[in-house]
């Protein structure tokens, strides 16, 4: 047995997949304790932050220190944060139409191309074939240019209540700074934020918890049903084999989502808690395990060391516990794995559909890539909605049937390279 | 005396388990094959005799490795050559092997002539399919095999069927020397019969100029090849002819294996069959001394100080003891 | 040679059909057995020839389609299970592959104490058990001392057997079915094996059911030889009167086919 045990943790696919595995659910188990916030709480008012650091206005406006910084470049990078793609394309159709040559303008370098039409760009010049509705654009980009290149000081002011006048209260130069650690409220966003405006983070680290509790739930009662009936049917045999088996073969003929779906759908969006959900995905995916079992089970009955048993004079529970089970042991754990793993799918699958775990209590995998669907996070490029779940749920189910993998391989030598 | 067709002078090889560790399982084995002559190798399980077969071939991939000593087929040492041209100009040419089980290790989704082919095309690809098959049938007629069984797949033969067509299949080359390891063990009697006639008619039609055929059966080794090795431990410990070994055997592990023959003859039933107690040693860690010194009735303290050379005793007669021929017969006749 | 007085197990138009339709095949047909107390029977046959499934029927680990067997007089009834273990008390078995006879997860002390429990010792005092397992395992040239917290795979193959005799010794059947015991081992440790069942039989007088291919075996330790072909005994009585004067053409194909060494093997009738 330790013998065993040593050899599982040698083998290599093992133990990369193992390594992924416990990584997940150790940040899974550490993350709350770092971040102790409701996974659900909405933070921000609209959809879809994309990840960065959020630092508060008001508060680096109102901080008691203010240092002055004059870094080099300043200006241009002011500049070129502000210059749209897009506006550089506009400026560049305009040159190209007045005459000036194409390889001469650089629509990367900001400056040259701000002073190339600064000094080309006249609004009175007629451009043939140049709409009066275009015109009037590039006039108004004219006047927007002016106003990015014009350098001033930003003066806050503060409404008086009383008599409804503006209060100067200070001025903010184009070369102060705040020290990020003085601002009171600052919010790193990792992964942005939601449809909802909850932090992505958060609430993904709390799906994965949630979707490797539904996983294991599932798996397990699926193992247990396929573990108690395939031995029944394997070593009882006779009229017993018969029933369970017919069973199974119907179970095997109606695809296991389907039922899924139609068990989901009537079981109401109230009823339908995660381990709800768990349970129902649990009593529909016993059938292979079954099978599987059954077949292990009806080679083994007729072994050498089970006669032997029953000539000791052993019973029959005796026999499966002592001389069955032992030996499907590894193969029970690896399907055991599998069911987890495919669990974890099955609920994405569900959920994605809109029979998951009802809406409001809890987030899983499949929940958050569902609003990221209905959202329409995937076609506006908010990739940082659905784009980490895929990743965790391909990193769960690539862990797993990685170990399942090396377990195969150390029991069955006849896979071993 | 014939010509020589085999000679193997102090050959040493040994495996490495997959915990590094070294099993010297073929011990400075030195033996020789004249032309038109066969010589059976007996010992139990775990002596060493198929991976001498194996080693014999001088084709070593992991975890078998070469160690030293000389293979010598028709004057041609091949022990130093490259495993790679081993694979392309010895085997199958100068010596063919038939492990264990080989026919099971038939592709069942291939006809037979299929694997002909490959052989034949492996050695010589401007060989036609046409020429392949005729001589396929020649091979196959000369050894009473039907000419039919070339269309068929093996999962349509029996058993010994099967197992001569994989004979047919390693010899088609006409090697020089046939190394056969338990060729028909897993057989019913009649077909391991037909097997032994087949070798034997190849022998005498002389495709196959030597033969060296392995097994724990000594009744068949008996009747199967002109002279008798017995190894024990790794190493040969007796070697006669095979009426010398099986009736006159010297060493007293050869006299022990001889005395648990088991025959349906008159006379079995009043015999007394002989046991050896005890197990052989462990081939990672072999004794100094005589290798047979624990289990053995005539042990004495210069057994187990010094390796034991082989004792000569007239033509080609050899056995591995302290002990004179002389001692040794009064011994055995002691009881 | 035994005397033939008490008849101890006997078989009735033995049949075992496996699969229905075109997939059956039978396996044992209308077999009609007899044995005698003490005696030492062998049953020889090639692979197929239905001999272990007899063997297994008679065990009572597989159930016959047609057909009775006696023990002791009596009609034989193990429909249940409880009746089966009754049954068992009295038939013992000795498997071909000692590798796969043993549970590899139970330790060797284990199955010995499973004899002595069964033999109904459950309430002995330790001390007595381990004196009853060493006894056991003295008489087949065994140290108990240092078998104990060892697994039975760490054993060689021959000592494997030899704790199987040790288990039936510990249990006292009145009948042993030996499946092929020696096959799987080297001839030298054959003898050792062959020599303590029969000193196992001589002491506790239990009949003995050989199971065998190997002609030659059956004939060195049997009293009555049954040769089987196809499911049928096809010659059946004393084995010097089976072997050295067959009758049936099988048998004499059979004998014929064994390679020997005192006579001429002749390899032209193939």
């Amino acid at each position: 047995m330790k013998h065993t045990l040593r050899q599982v943790f040698r083998s290599g696919k093992f133990l990369f997949g193992f390594s992924i595995f416990v990584s997940l659910v150790l940040i899974v188990l550490i993350y709350p304790l770092l971040v102790p916030d409701d996974p659900l709480r909405i933070l921000g008012q609209g959809t879809f932050f994309p990840p960065g650091i959020y630092v508060n206005t008001y508060d680096s406006i109102n901080t008691s220190t203010k240092y002055t910084l004059n870094l080099p470049n300043a200006d241009v990078r002011r500049l070129e944060s502000k210059l749209s793609q897009e506006d550089r394309l506009a400026m560049r159709e305009w040159l190209i139409a007045a005459g000036i040559a194409e390889s001469e303008i650089d629509i990367e370098n900001t400056s040259s191309l701000l002073a190339l039409w600064n000094s080309n760009y006249d609004p009175k010049k007629s451009i043939p074939g140049m709409t009066n509705a275009r015109r009037n654009y590039f006039i108004r980009l004219n006047n927007s240019l002016k106003g990015l290149t014009m350098a001033g000081d930003l003066v806050v002011a503060s409404k008086n209540a009383e008599s409804g006048g503006l209060e100067d209260l200070g001025v903010v130069k184009d070369t102060d700074y705040v020290n990020i650690s003085e601002v009171a409220n600052v919010r790193l966003l990792l992964l942005g934020t939601d449809n909802f405006g909850r932090d992505m983070l958060t609430e993904l680290v709390t799906a994965t918890r949630v979707s490797l509790q539904i996983g294991f739930v599932a798996g397990l009662i699926a193992t247990l049903i396929g573990l108690t009936l395939g031995l029944l049917a394997g070593y009882v045999g006779g009229i017993v084999d018969d029933i369970i088996m017919f069973f199974t073969n119907l179970f095997t003929v109606i695809p296991s989502f389907v039922l899924l779906i139609l068990i989901s759908y009537s079981l109401g969006q109230e009823q339908r808690g995660a381990f709800t959900v768990a349970t129902v995905i649990g009593f529909t995916s016993w059938v292979w395990t079954t099978r599987a079992v059954r077949a292990q089970v009806v080679s083994l009955r007729n072994r050498d060391h089970v006669n032997l048993s029953k000539l000791s004079g052993h019973s029959i529970a005796h026999i499966i516990i002592h001389d069955i089970l032992p030996y499907i042991a590894s193969y029970v754990v690896m399907a055991l794995i599998l069911q987890i793993s495919s669990g974890i799918l099955a609920e994405a699958g569900l959920s994605i559909l809109g029979l998951g775990p009802k809406t409001t209590e809890v987030p899983t995998l499949g929940l958050i890539m569902r609003w990221a669907m209905i959202y329409q996070a995937h076609i506006q490029g908010n990739w940082w909605a659905y784009l980490p779940v895929l990743v965790t749920i391909a990193l769960i189910t690539f862990s797993m049937n990685l170990m399942n993998t090396g377990l195969d391989q150390v029991f069955n030598p006849a896979l071993r390279d | 005396m014939g010509k020589v067709i085999l000679e193997v002078r102090e050959l040493t090889t040994k495996y490495v388990t997959r915990f590094r560790e070294d099993v010297y399982a073929v011990d400075h084995v030195s033996l020789k094959v004249e032309e038109g002559k066969s010589l059976g190798i007996a010992g139990e399980s775990g002596c060493g005799k198929s991976t001498l077969a194996l080693s014999l071939m001088g084709y070593y991939f992991p975890p078998l490795h070469y160690i030293s000593g000389d293979i010598i087929i028709d004057g041609k040492n091949i022990s130093g050559m490259k495993p790679d041209d081993v694979r392309k100009s010895i085997l199958g040419r100068e010596i063919a092997y038939i492990p264990q089980a080989a026919m099971n290790a038939l592709n069942p989704t291939q006809k037979v002539i299929h694997f002909i082919e490959d052989v034949v095309q492996a050695h010589d690809p401007t060989k036609s399919k046409k020429d392949i098959y005729e001589m396929a049938r020649a091979l196959f007629e000369s050894v009473g095999l039907p000419a039919s069984v070339l269309q068929k797949y093996p999962v349509e033969l029996s058993g010994g069927m099967k197992q001569r067509t994989v004979i047919a299949v390693a010899v088609i080359l006409g090697p020089k020397v046939l190394i056969a390891d338990e060729p028909s063990s897993a057989l019913d009697v009649t077909s391991q019969k037909m097997v032994i006639k087949m070798l034997r008619d190849l022998m005498e039609s002389g495709f196959i100029k030597a033969m060296i055929f392995i097994t724990h059966e000594l009744p068949l080794l008996y009747n199967v090849t002109d002279d008798i090795m017995v190894m024990y431990a790794g190493q040969i410990v007796e070697k006669g002819t095979a009426r010398e070994a099986v009736f006159d055997p010297l060493h007293p592990y050869a006299k022990g294996l001889m005395g648990s023959i088991i025959v349906p003859e008159e006379g079995l039933r009043s015999a007394k069959l002989t046991a050896i107690p005890g197990v052989p040693p462990n081939l990672k860690k072999p004794p100094a001394g005589c290798r047979f010194a624990d289990r053995c009735k005539y042990v004495r303290p210069e057994c187990r100080v010094t390796s034991i050379a082989m004792r000569e005793v007239g033509e080609g007669r050899m056995y591995r003891c302290v002990m004179s021929e002389k001692e040794l017969r009064e011994a055995y006749q002691n009881g | 040679m035994a005397k033939r007085e008490q008849i101890c197990l006997e078989a009735r138009g033995l049949t075992k059909v496996f699969g229905f339709g075109r997939n059956k095949t039978v396996a044992v047909d209308h077999v009609d057995l007899t044995l005698y107390e003490g005696e030492v029977v062998s049953i020889v046959g090639e692979s197929g020839s239905g001999k272990t499934t007899l063997a297994k029927i008679l065990l009572g680990l597989i159930n016959e389609t047609e057909g009775e067997v006696y023990f002791q007089g009596q009609k034989r009834d193990i429909r249940s299970y409880r009746q089966k273990q009754e049954y068992w008390k009295n038939i013992q078995a000795i498997f071909q592959d000692p590798f796969s006879s043993y549970n590899i997860f139970n330790k060797i002390d284990s199955v010995l104490l499973d004899c002595i429990h069964m033999r109904g010792g459950r309430r002995l005092p330790y001390e007595k058990k381990v004196e009853l397992m060493a006894e056991a395992c003295r008489f087949v040239n065994l140290k108990f001392e240092e078998l104990t917290n060892k697994y039975p795979f760490e054993l060689s193959g021959g000592q494997m057997q030899r704790l199987m005799i040790a288990r039936i010794f510990l249990l006292k059947p009145r009948i042993l079915v030996a499946d092929e015991p020696t096959s799987m081992i080297d001839a030298c440790s054959r003898a050792t094996i062959l020599d303590m069942l029969m000193q196992l039989r001589n002491e506790i007088g239990m009949t003995v059911i050989f199971i065998t291919h190997d002609i030659g075996l059956a004939y060195y330790v049997s009293d009555t030889v049954y040769i089987m072909e196809r499911g049928r005994f096809v010659e059946s009585g004393s084995a010097d009167k089976v072997i050295l004067t067959p009758s049936h053409p099988y048998t004499k194909r059979l004998i014929s086919d064994v390679p020997k060494i005192y006579e001429e093997w002749d390899l032209s009738t193939v």
